[in-house]
């Protein structure tokens, strides 16, 4: 409390702390990532491979998901944009490119920073590869991977996928 | 305007758990599919999905959006989402019945309340500016309201423990239900305060729960089911939610949404109302009106089995049943929300 200014002001933060529980679909997904792995499910129904496996079910036939799928490590960019504008909390150097990329053989496309390559040169189809952090610095995140960067290999062409990328 | 007839014609419920390690998403897809199994009908054949939960008991902003995936929504559907418990979407997709759009309608709702601090999580519902800061506590406001009826004689300690052990008692007949017991009146007034006047049987057990039920219109209605659970009256009332200045000895709300519910038409079967704490339940028994031959919730009520923002759907879904069931020819669901009653939602359903 103060009165400097007559007025009498309160400070009351209120917090809460949860025991949140990612549920088993998505603890297999996490599990694998602290392993160096991306693991996805697969829609028992329709077949498409959810990486992430998003809450356990698949949205489009309403079924839970089943059965593990590893799938990558590396992946095609299907869409991306190029980051120009500065804001607060800002890390990474500009321009940085964020992409989608479909990693290989899943079916729906994951966020990822595109490094190690100029940003006017990142392209839809082109071929990445995940750079891991130091295993020190491993958690149950997609964050253990530093970023893309490109293979070199010569590029996918997109639209032939069946997947909902 | 003349009022569709509208009825529930299914429900189906989660037993309770406590921590559960599942998502809501999980917990809700595999009630959803035995509702429809049971109504023998496809995702297809719903109009309208509509959705109750609350985001603080999640701890993440917006993440009703997932419980979508549980439905499936492709191809495309028509759906919404109440930040409060099923038994107001069960309003609002009643709502939209009647508007003629739609003949059948699907309702869901899940908490998750074990696995946060509940009673705070659930005082964060009241006034931001002069009593949330506060952290009043959920229970601590029940008991200045249980407090207050005590002194002034509407309520009585043997009452409050004759509701907890007949509670109790039934809960024994119920698959969804947590807590049971077969303790004596005088057995739960020998138990210490909790949070004096309240005991540890005065409060709702928190659990983990969903459950789901189906509406539907006129003739689809007595399709759907064999013996529908008509909705006669349904209306909601609020308190101001100035704690101070309204009494904490009867619920005007709850009065005036029962009698613009039409419960006094005619007599009452069974009422599954919807009361945290067990004075609550003698206020809102007080408020509708309700003769001693009504039977008061048989389920075991929320005392027994308390998902926060589905418990109030949950009684919705134990009425309906005794209406298919034929054990009960009129009753009443009573959902409430807020502190100490602040919202009453109050149906009244028929069979026919």
């Amino acid at each position: 409390m103060s009165e400097a200014d007559g007025l009498v002001r309160l400070r009351q933060p209120i917090g809460v702390t949860y025991n949140w529980s990612a549920g088993p679909n998505a603890t297999s997904h996490l599990a694998g990532l602290m392993n160096g792995k991306f693991v996805g499910k697969r829609c028992p129904s329709c077949a498409l491979v959810y990486f992430p496996p998003r809450n356990g079910v698949c949205p489009k036939c309403a079924k839970i998901l089943a059965g593990d799928v590893e799938v990558g490590p590396k992946g095609t960019i299907t869409t991306f944009c190029i980051v120009n504008v500065p804001f607060l909390g800002q890390k990474i150097k500009l321009p940085y490119v964020a992409a989608q990329i479909l990693l290989d053989g899943a079916d729906i496309s994951m966020q990822h920073l595109i490094q190690e390559c100029e940003a006017e040169d990142v392209r839809i189809g082109m071929r990445v590869e995940p750079v891991w952090k130091d295993k020190s610095e491993w958690g149950p995140s997609l964050e253990n991977i530093q970023h893309f960067r490109p293979t070199g290999e010569p590029d996918r062409v997109m639209g032939s996928e069946s997947g909902a990328s | 305007m003349a009022l569709r007839d509208i009825a529930i014609v299914g429900t189906a419920q989660r037993p309770s758990e406590v921590n559960s390690t599942f998502t809501s998403v999980e917990i809700l897809l595999p009630v959803i599919q035995q509702l429809l199994d049971k109504v023998g009908i496809e995702r297809s054949d719903i109009g309208f999905w509509c959705h109750g939960s609350c985001d603080y008991m999640s701890g993440q902003p917006f993440s009703f959006v997932a419980a979508v995936d549980a439905i499936g929504a492709w191809p495309p559907i028509i759906e919404s989402h109440v930040e409060a418990d099923g038994a107001f979407a069960l309003y609002e997709a009643w709502v939209k019945i009647q508007t003629g759009e739609v003949d059948v309608a699907l309702v869901f709702s899940n908490g998750k309340s074990t696995s946060g601090p509940i009673d705070q999580i659930l005082s964060l519902q009241t006034d931001p500016y002069m009593v949330a800061p506060l952290k009043p506590g959920f229970d601590a406001l029940a008991a200045l309201q249980a407090r207050a009826c005590l002194e002034a004689g509407v309520v009585t300690e043997r009452q409050m423990a004759e509701v907890a052990a007949r509670s109790r008692r039934d809960a024994h007949n119920n698959t969804i239900a947590f807590t049971k017991g077969n303790e004596s009146v005088d057995d739960l007034l020998a138990m210490p305060y909790t949070l004096n006047p309240l005991r540890a049987h005065d409060c709702a057990t928190p659990v983990d729960g969903c459950n789901a039920v189906v509406l539907a219109a006129g003739d689809v209605a007595r399709r759907l089911a064999e013996r529908p659970a008509w909705i006669r009256g349904i209306d909601h009332r609020i308190d101001t939610q100035r704690l101070g200045a309204r009494s904490m000895i009867e619920s005007s709300s709850a009065a005036i949404a029962a009698q613009k519910a039409g419960v006094a038409k005619d007599r009452i079967d069974v009422a599954e109302l919807h009361a945290p704490y067990t004075h609550q339940e003698l206020l809102l028994r007080n408020a509708m009106g309700l003769s001693e031959s009504t039977h008061i919730n048989p389920s075991g009520g929320a005392l027994v089995a308390n998902p926060a923002m589905a418990a109030g759907l949950a009684r919705f879904a134990e009425a309906a049943e005794s209406i298919f069931a034929g054990a009960a020819d009129r009753v009443l669901a009573h959902c409430t929300s807020g502190p100490m009653l602040q919202q009453n939602l109050v149906c009244v359903m028929e069979g026919e």
